[in-house]
């Protein structure tokens, strides 16, 4: 994939996205905060699936969620569904090292909305970003 | 004159390690996340990473040592560890660990406790290798000194 230089997700757009990012590795959870940070985001960071669906139940609602698949207590899977049973619109991208087809298929099929294999770069966050403002336009038109 | 043979030698040194394959495309872009407010981001990143896989690699020695291997344990440890890996761009280690994964799927032991020991001496390389590159760095950047007004020189 070609993208330009951050041309489509600019710091000012993206500041009043909310975000959260869910995995149980510490130094995942400190790259992906960052990563999010250099485009102007501030991420809320949580260690496993249940406290991703603990927050929604409580109210708190989010543009954008970067979930891990594989996770103690709750994993990415359940987490998913969860969610999405619970009427979750956010836009839920899974980040996993389970790269086969069929693994990412099988996470897909529990709501994500994309998939990528680890690890985490700066072209997939700027695809993300721009598929989100593209859903905002959509939303905004109709 | 020194400050520029330095550099030229910490660039040496950062690109030795792309012509030996230790470290790939993903390195770039953590360095792409150091910026004046996180300026040794990467080093804290990296710091992070060889403190967790020093343990890891240690609980999946004995662990393949004993005599009733938790293969599912092992697995789950290694990919963790393959996705840490992979995150800061240990590209070595990283393929060394999907070699040891696919050995042990296939019941295959020795191979993969063979596979196990390149995987440690890949990763003790690339510790002993990032070590001194830092610590280059740091003769880089030299002793901060903050700027102080001198005193009597504040105006209004």
């Amino acid at each position: 994939m070609v993208l330009g230089n951050d041309a489509s997700s600019s710091s000012l757009s993206n500041k009043n996205l909310s975000v959260l990012v869910v995995d149980d590795d510490p130094l995942i959870r400190m790259l992906h905060d960052n990563y999010l940070k250099h485009f102007g985001l501030k991420p809320l960071v949580v260690e496993n699936g249940k406290e991703a669906v603990d927050l929604f139940q409580l109210g708190t609602s989010f543009d954008l969620i970067l979930m891990d698949k594989e996770m103690p207590i709750m994993n990415g899977v359940e987490a998913t569904k969860a969610l999405r049973d619970m009427g979750a619109t956010s836009m839920i991208v899974g980040v996993t090292s389970r790269g086969s087809p069929s693994e990412m298929q099988a996470f897909m099929e529990a709501g994500l909305d994309f998939c990528f294999e680890k690890p985490l770069t700066f072209d997939m966050i700027d695809f993300i970003l721009k598929e989100l403002n593209v859903n905002d336009d959509d939303d905004t038109n109709n | 004159m020194e400050s520029s043979h330095l550099r030229q030698q910490i660039a040496a040194m950062r690109q030795s390690f792309f012509d030996e394959e230790i470290l790939d495309g993903q390195f770039c872009q953590l360095e792409r996340l150091e910026n004046r407010g996180n300026p040794n981001f990467v080093e804290e990143v990296l710091t992070m990473y060889f403190r967790d896989s020093t343990t890891l690699l240690q609980t999946v020695e004995q662990e393949i040592e004993t005599d009733t291997i938790d293969l599912a344990k092992v697995d789950m440890m290694l990919h963790k560890f393959k996705g840490s890996s992979a995150s800061i761009g240990a590209n070595k280690v990283r393929n060394n660990i999907t070699k040891t994964r696919q050995l042990l799927e296939e019941g295959n032991l020795e191979g993969a406790k063979l596979a196990f020991r390149e995987l440690r001496m890949e990763h003790d390389n690339l510790r002993a290798k990032l070590e001194p590159y830092f610590q280059q760095q740091l003769r880089q950047v030299g002793p901060v000194e903050t700027a102080t007004r001198p005193k009597g020189s504040d105006h209004a």
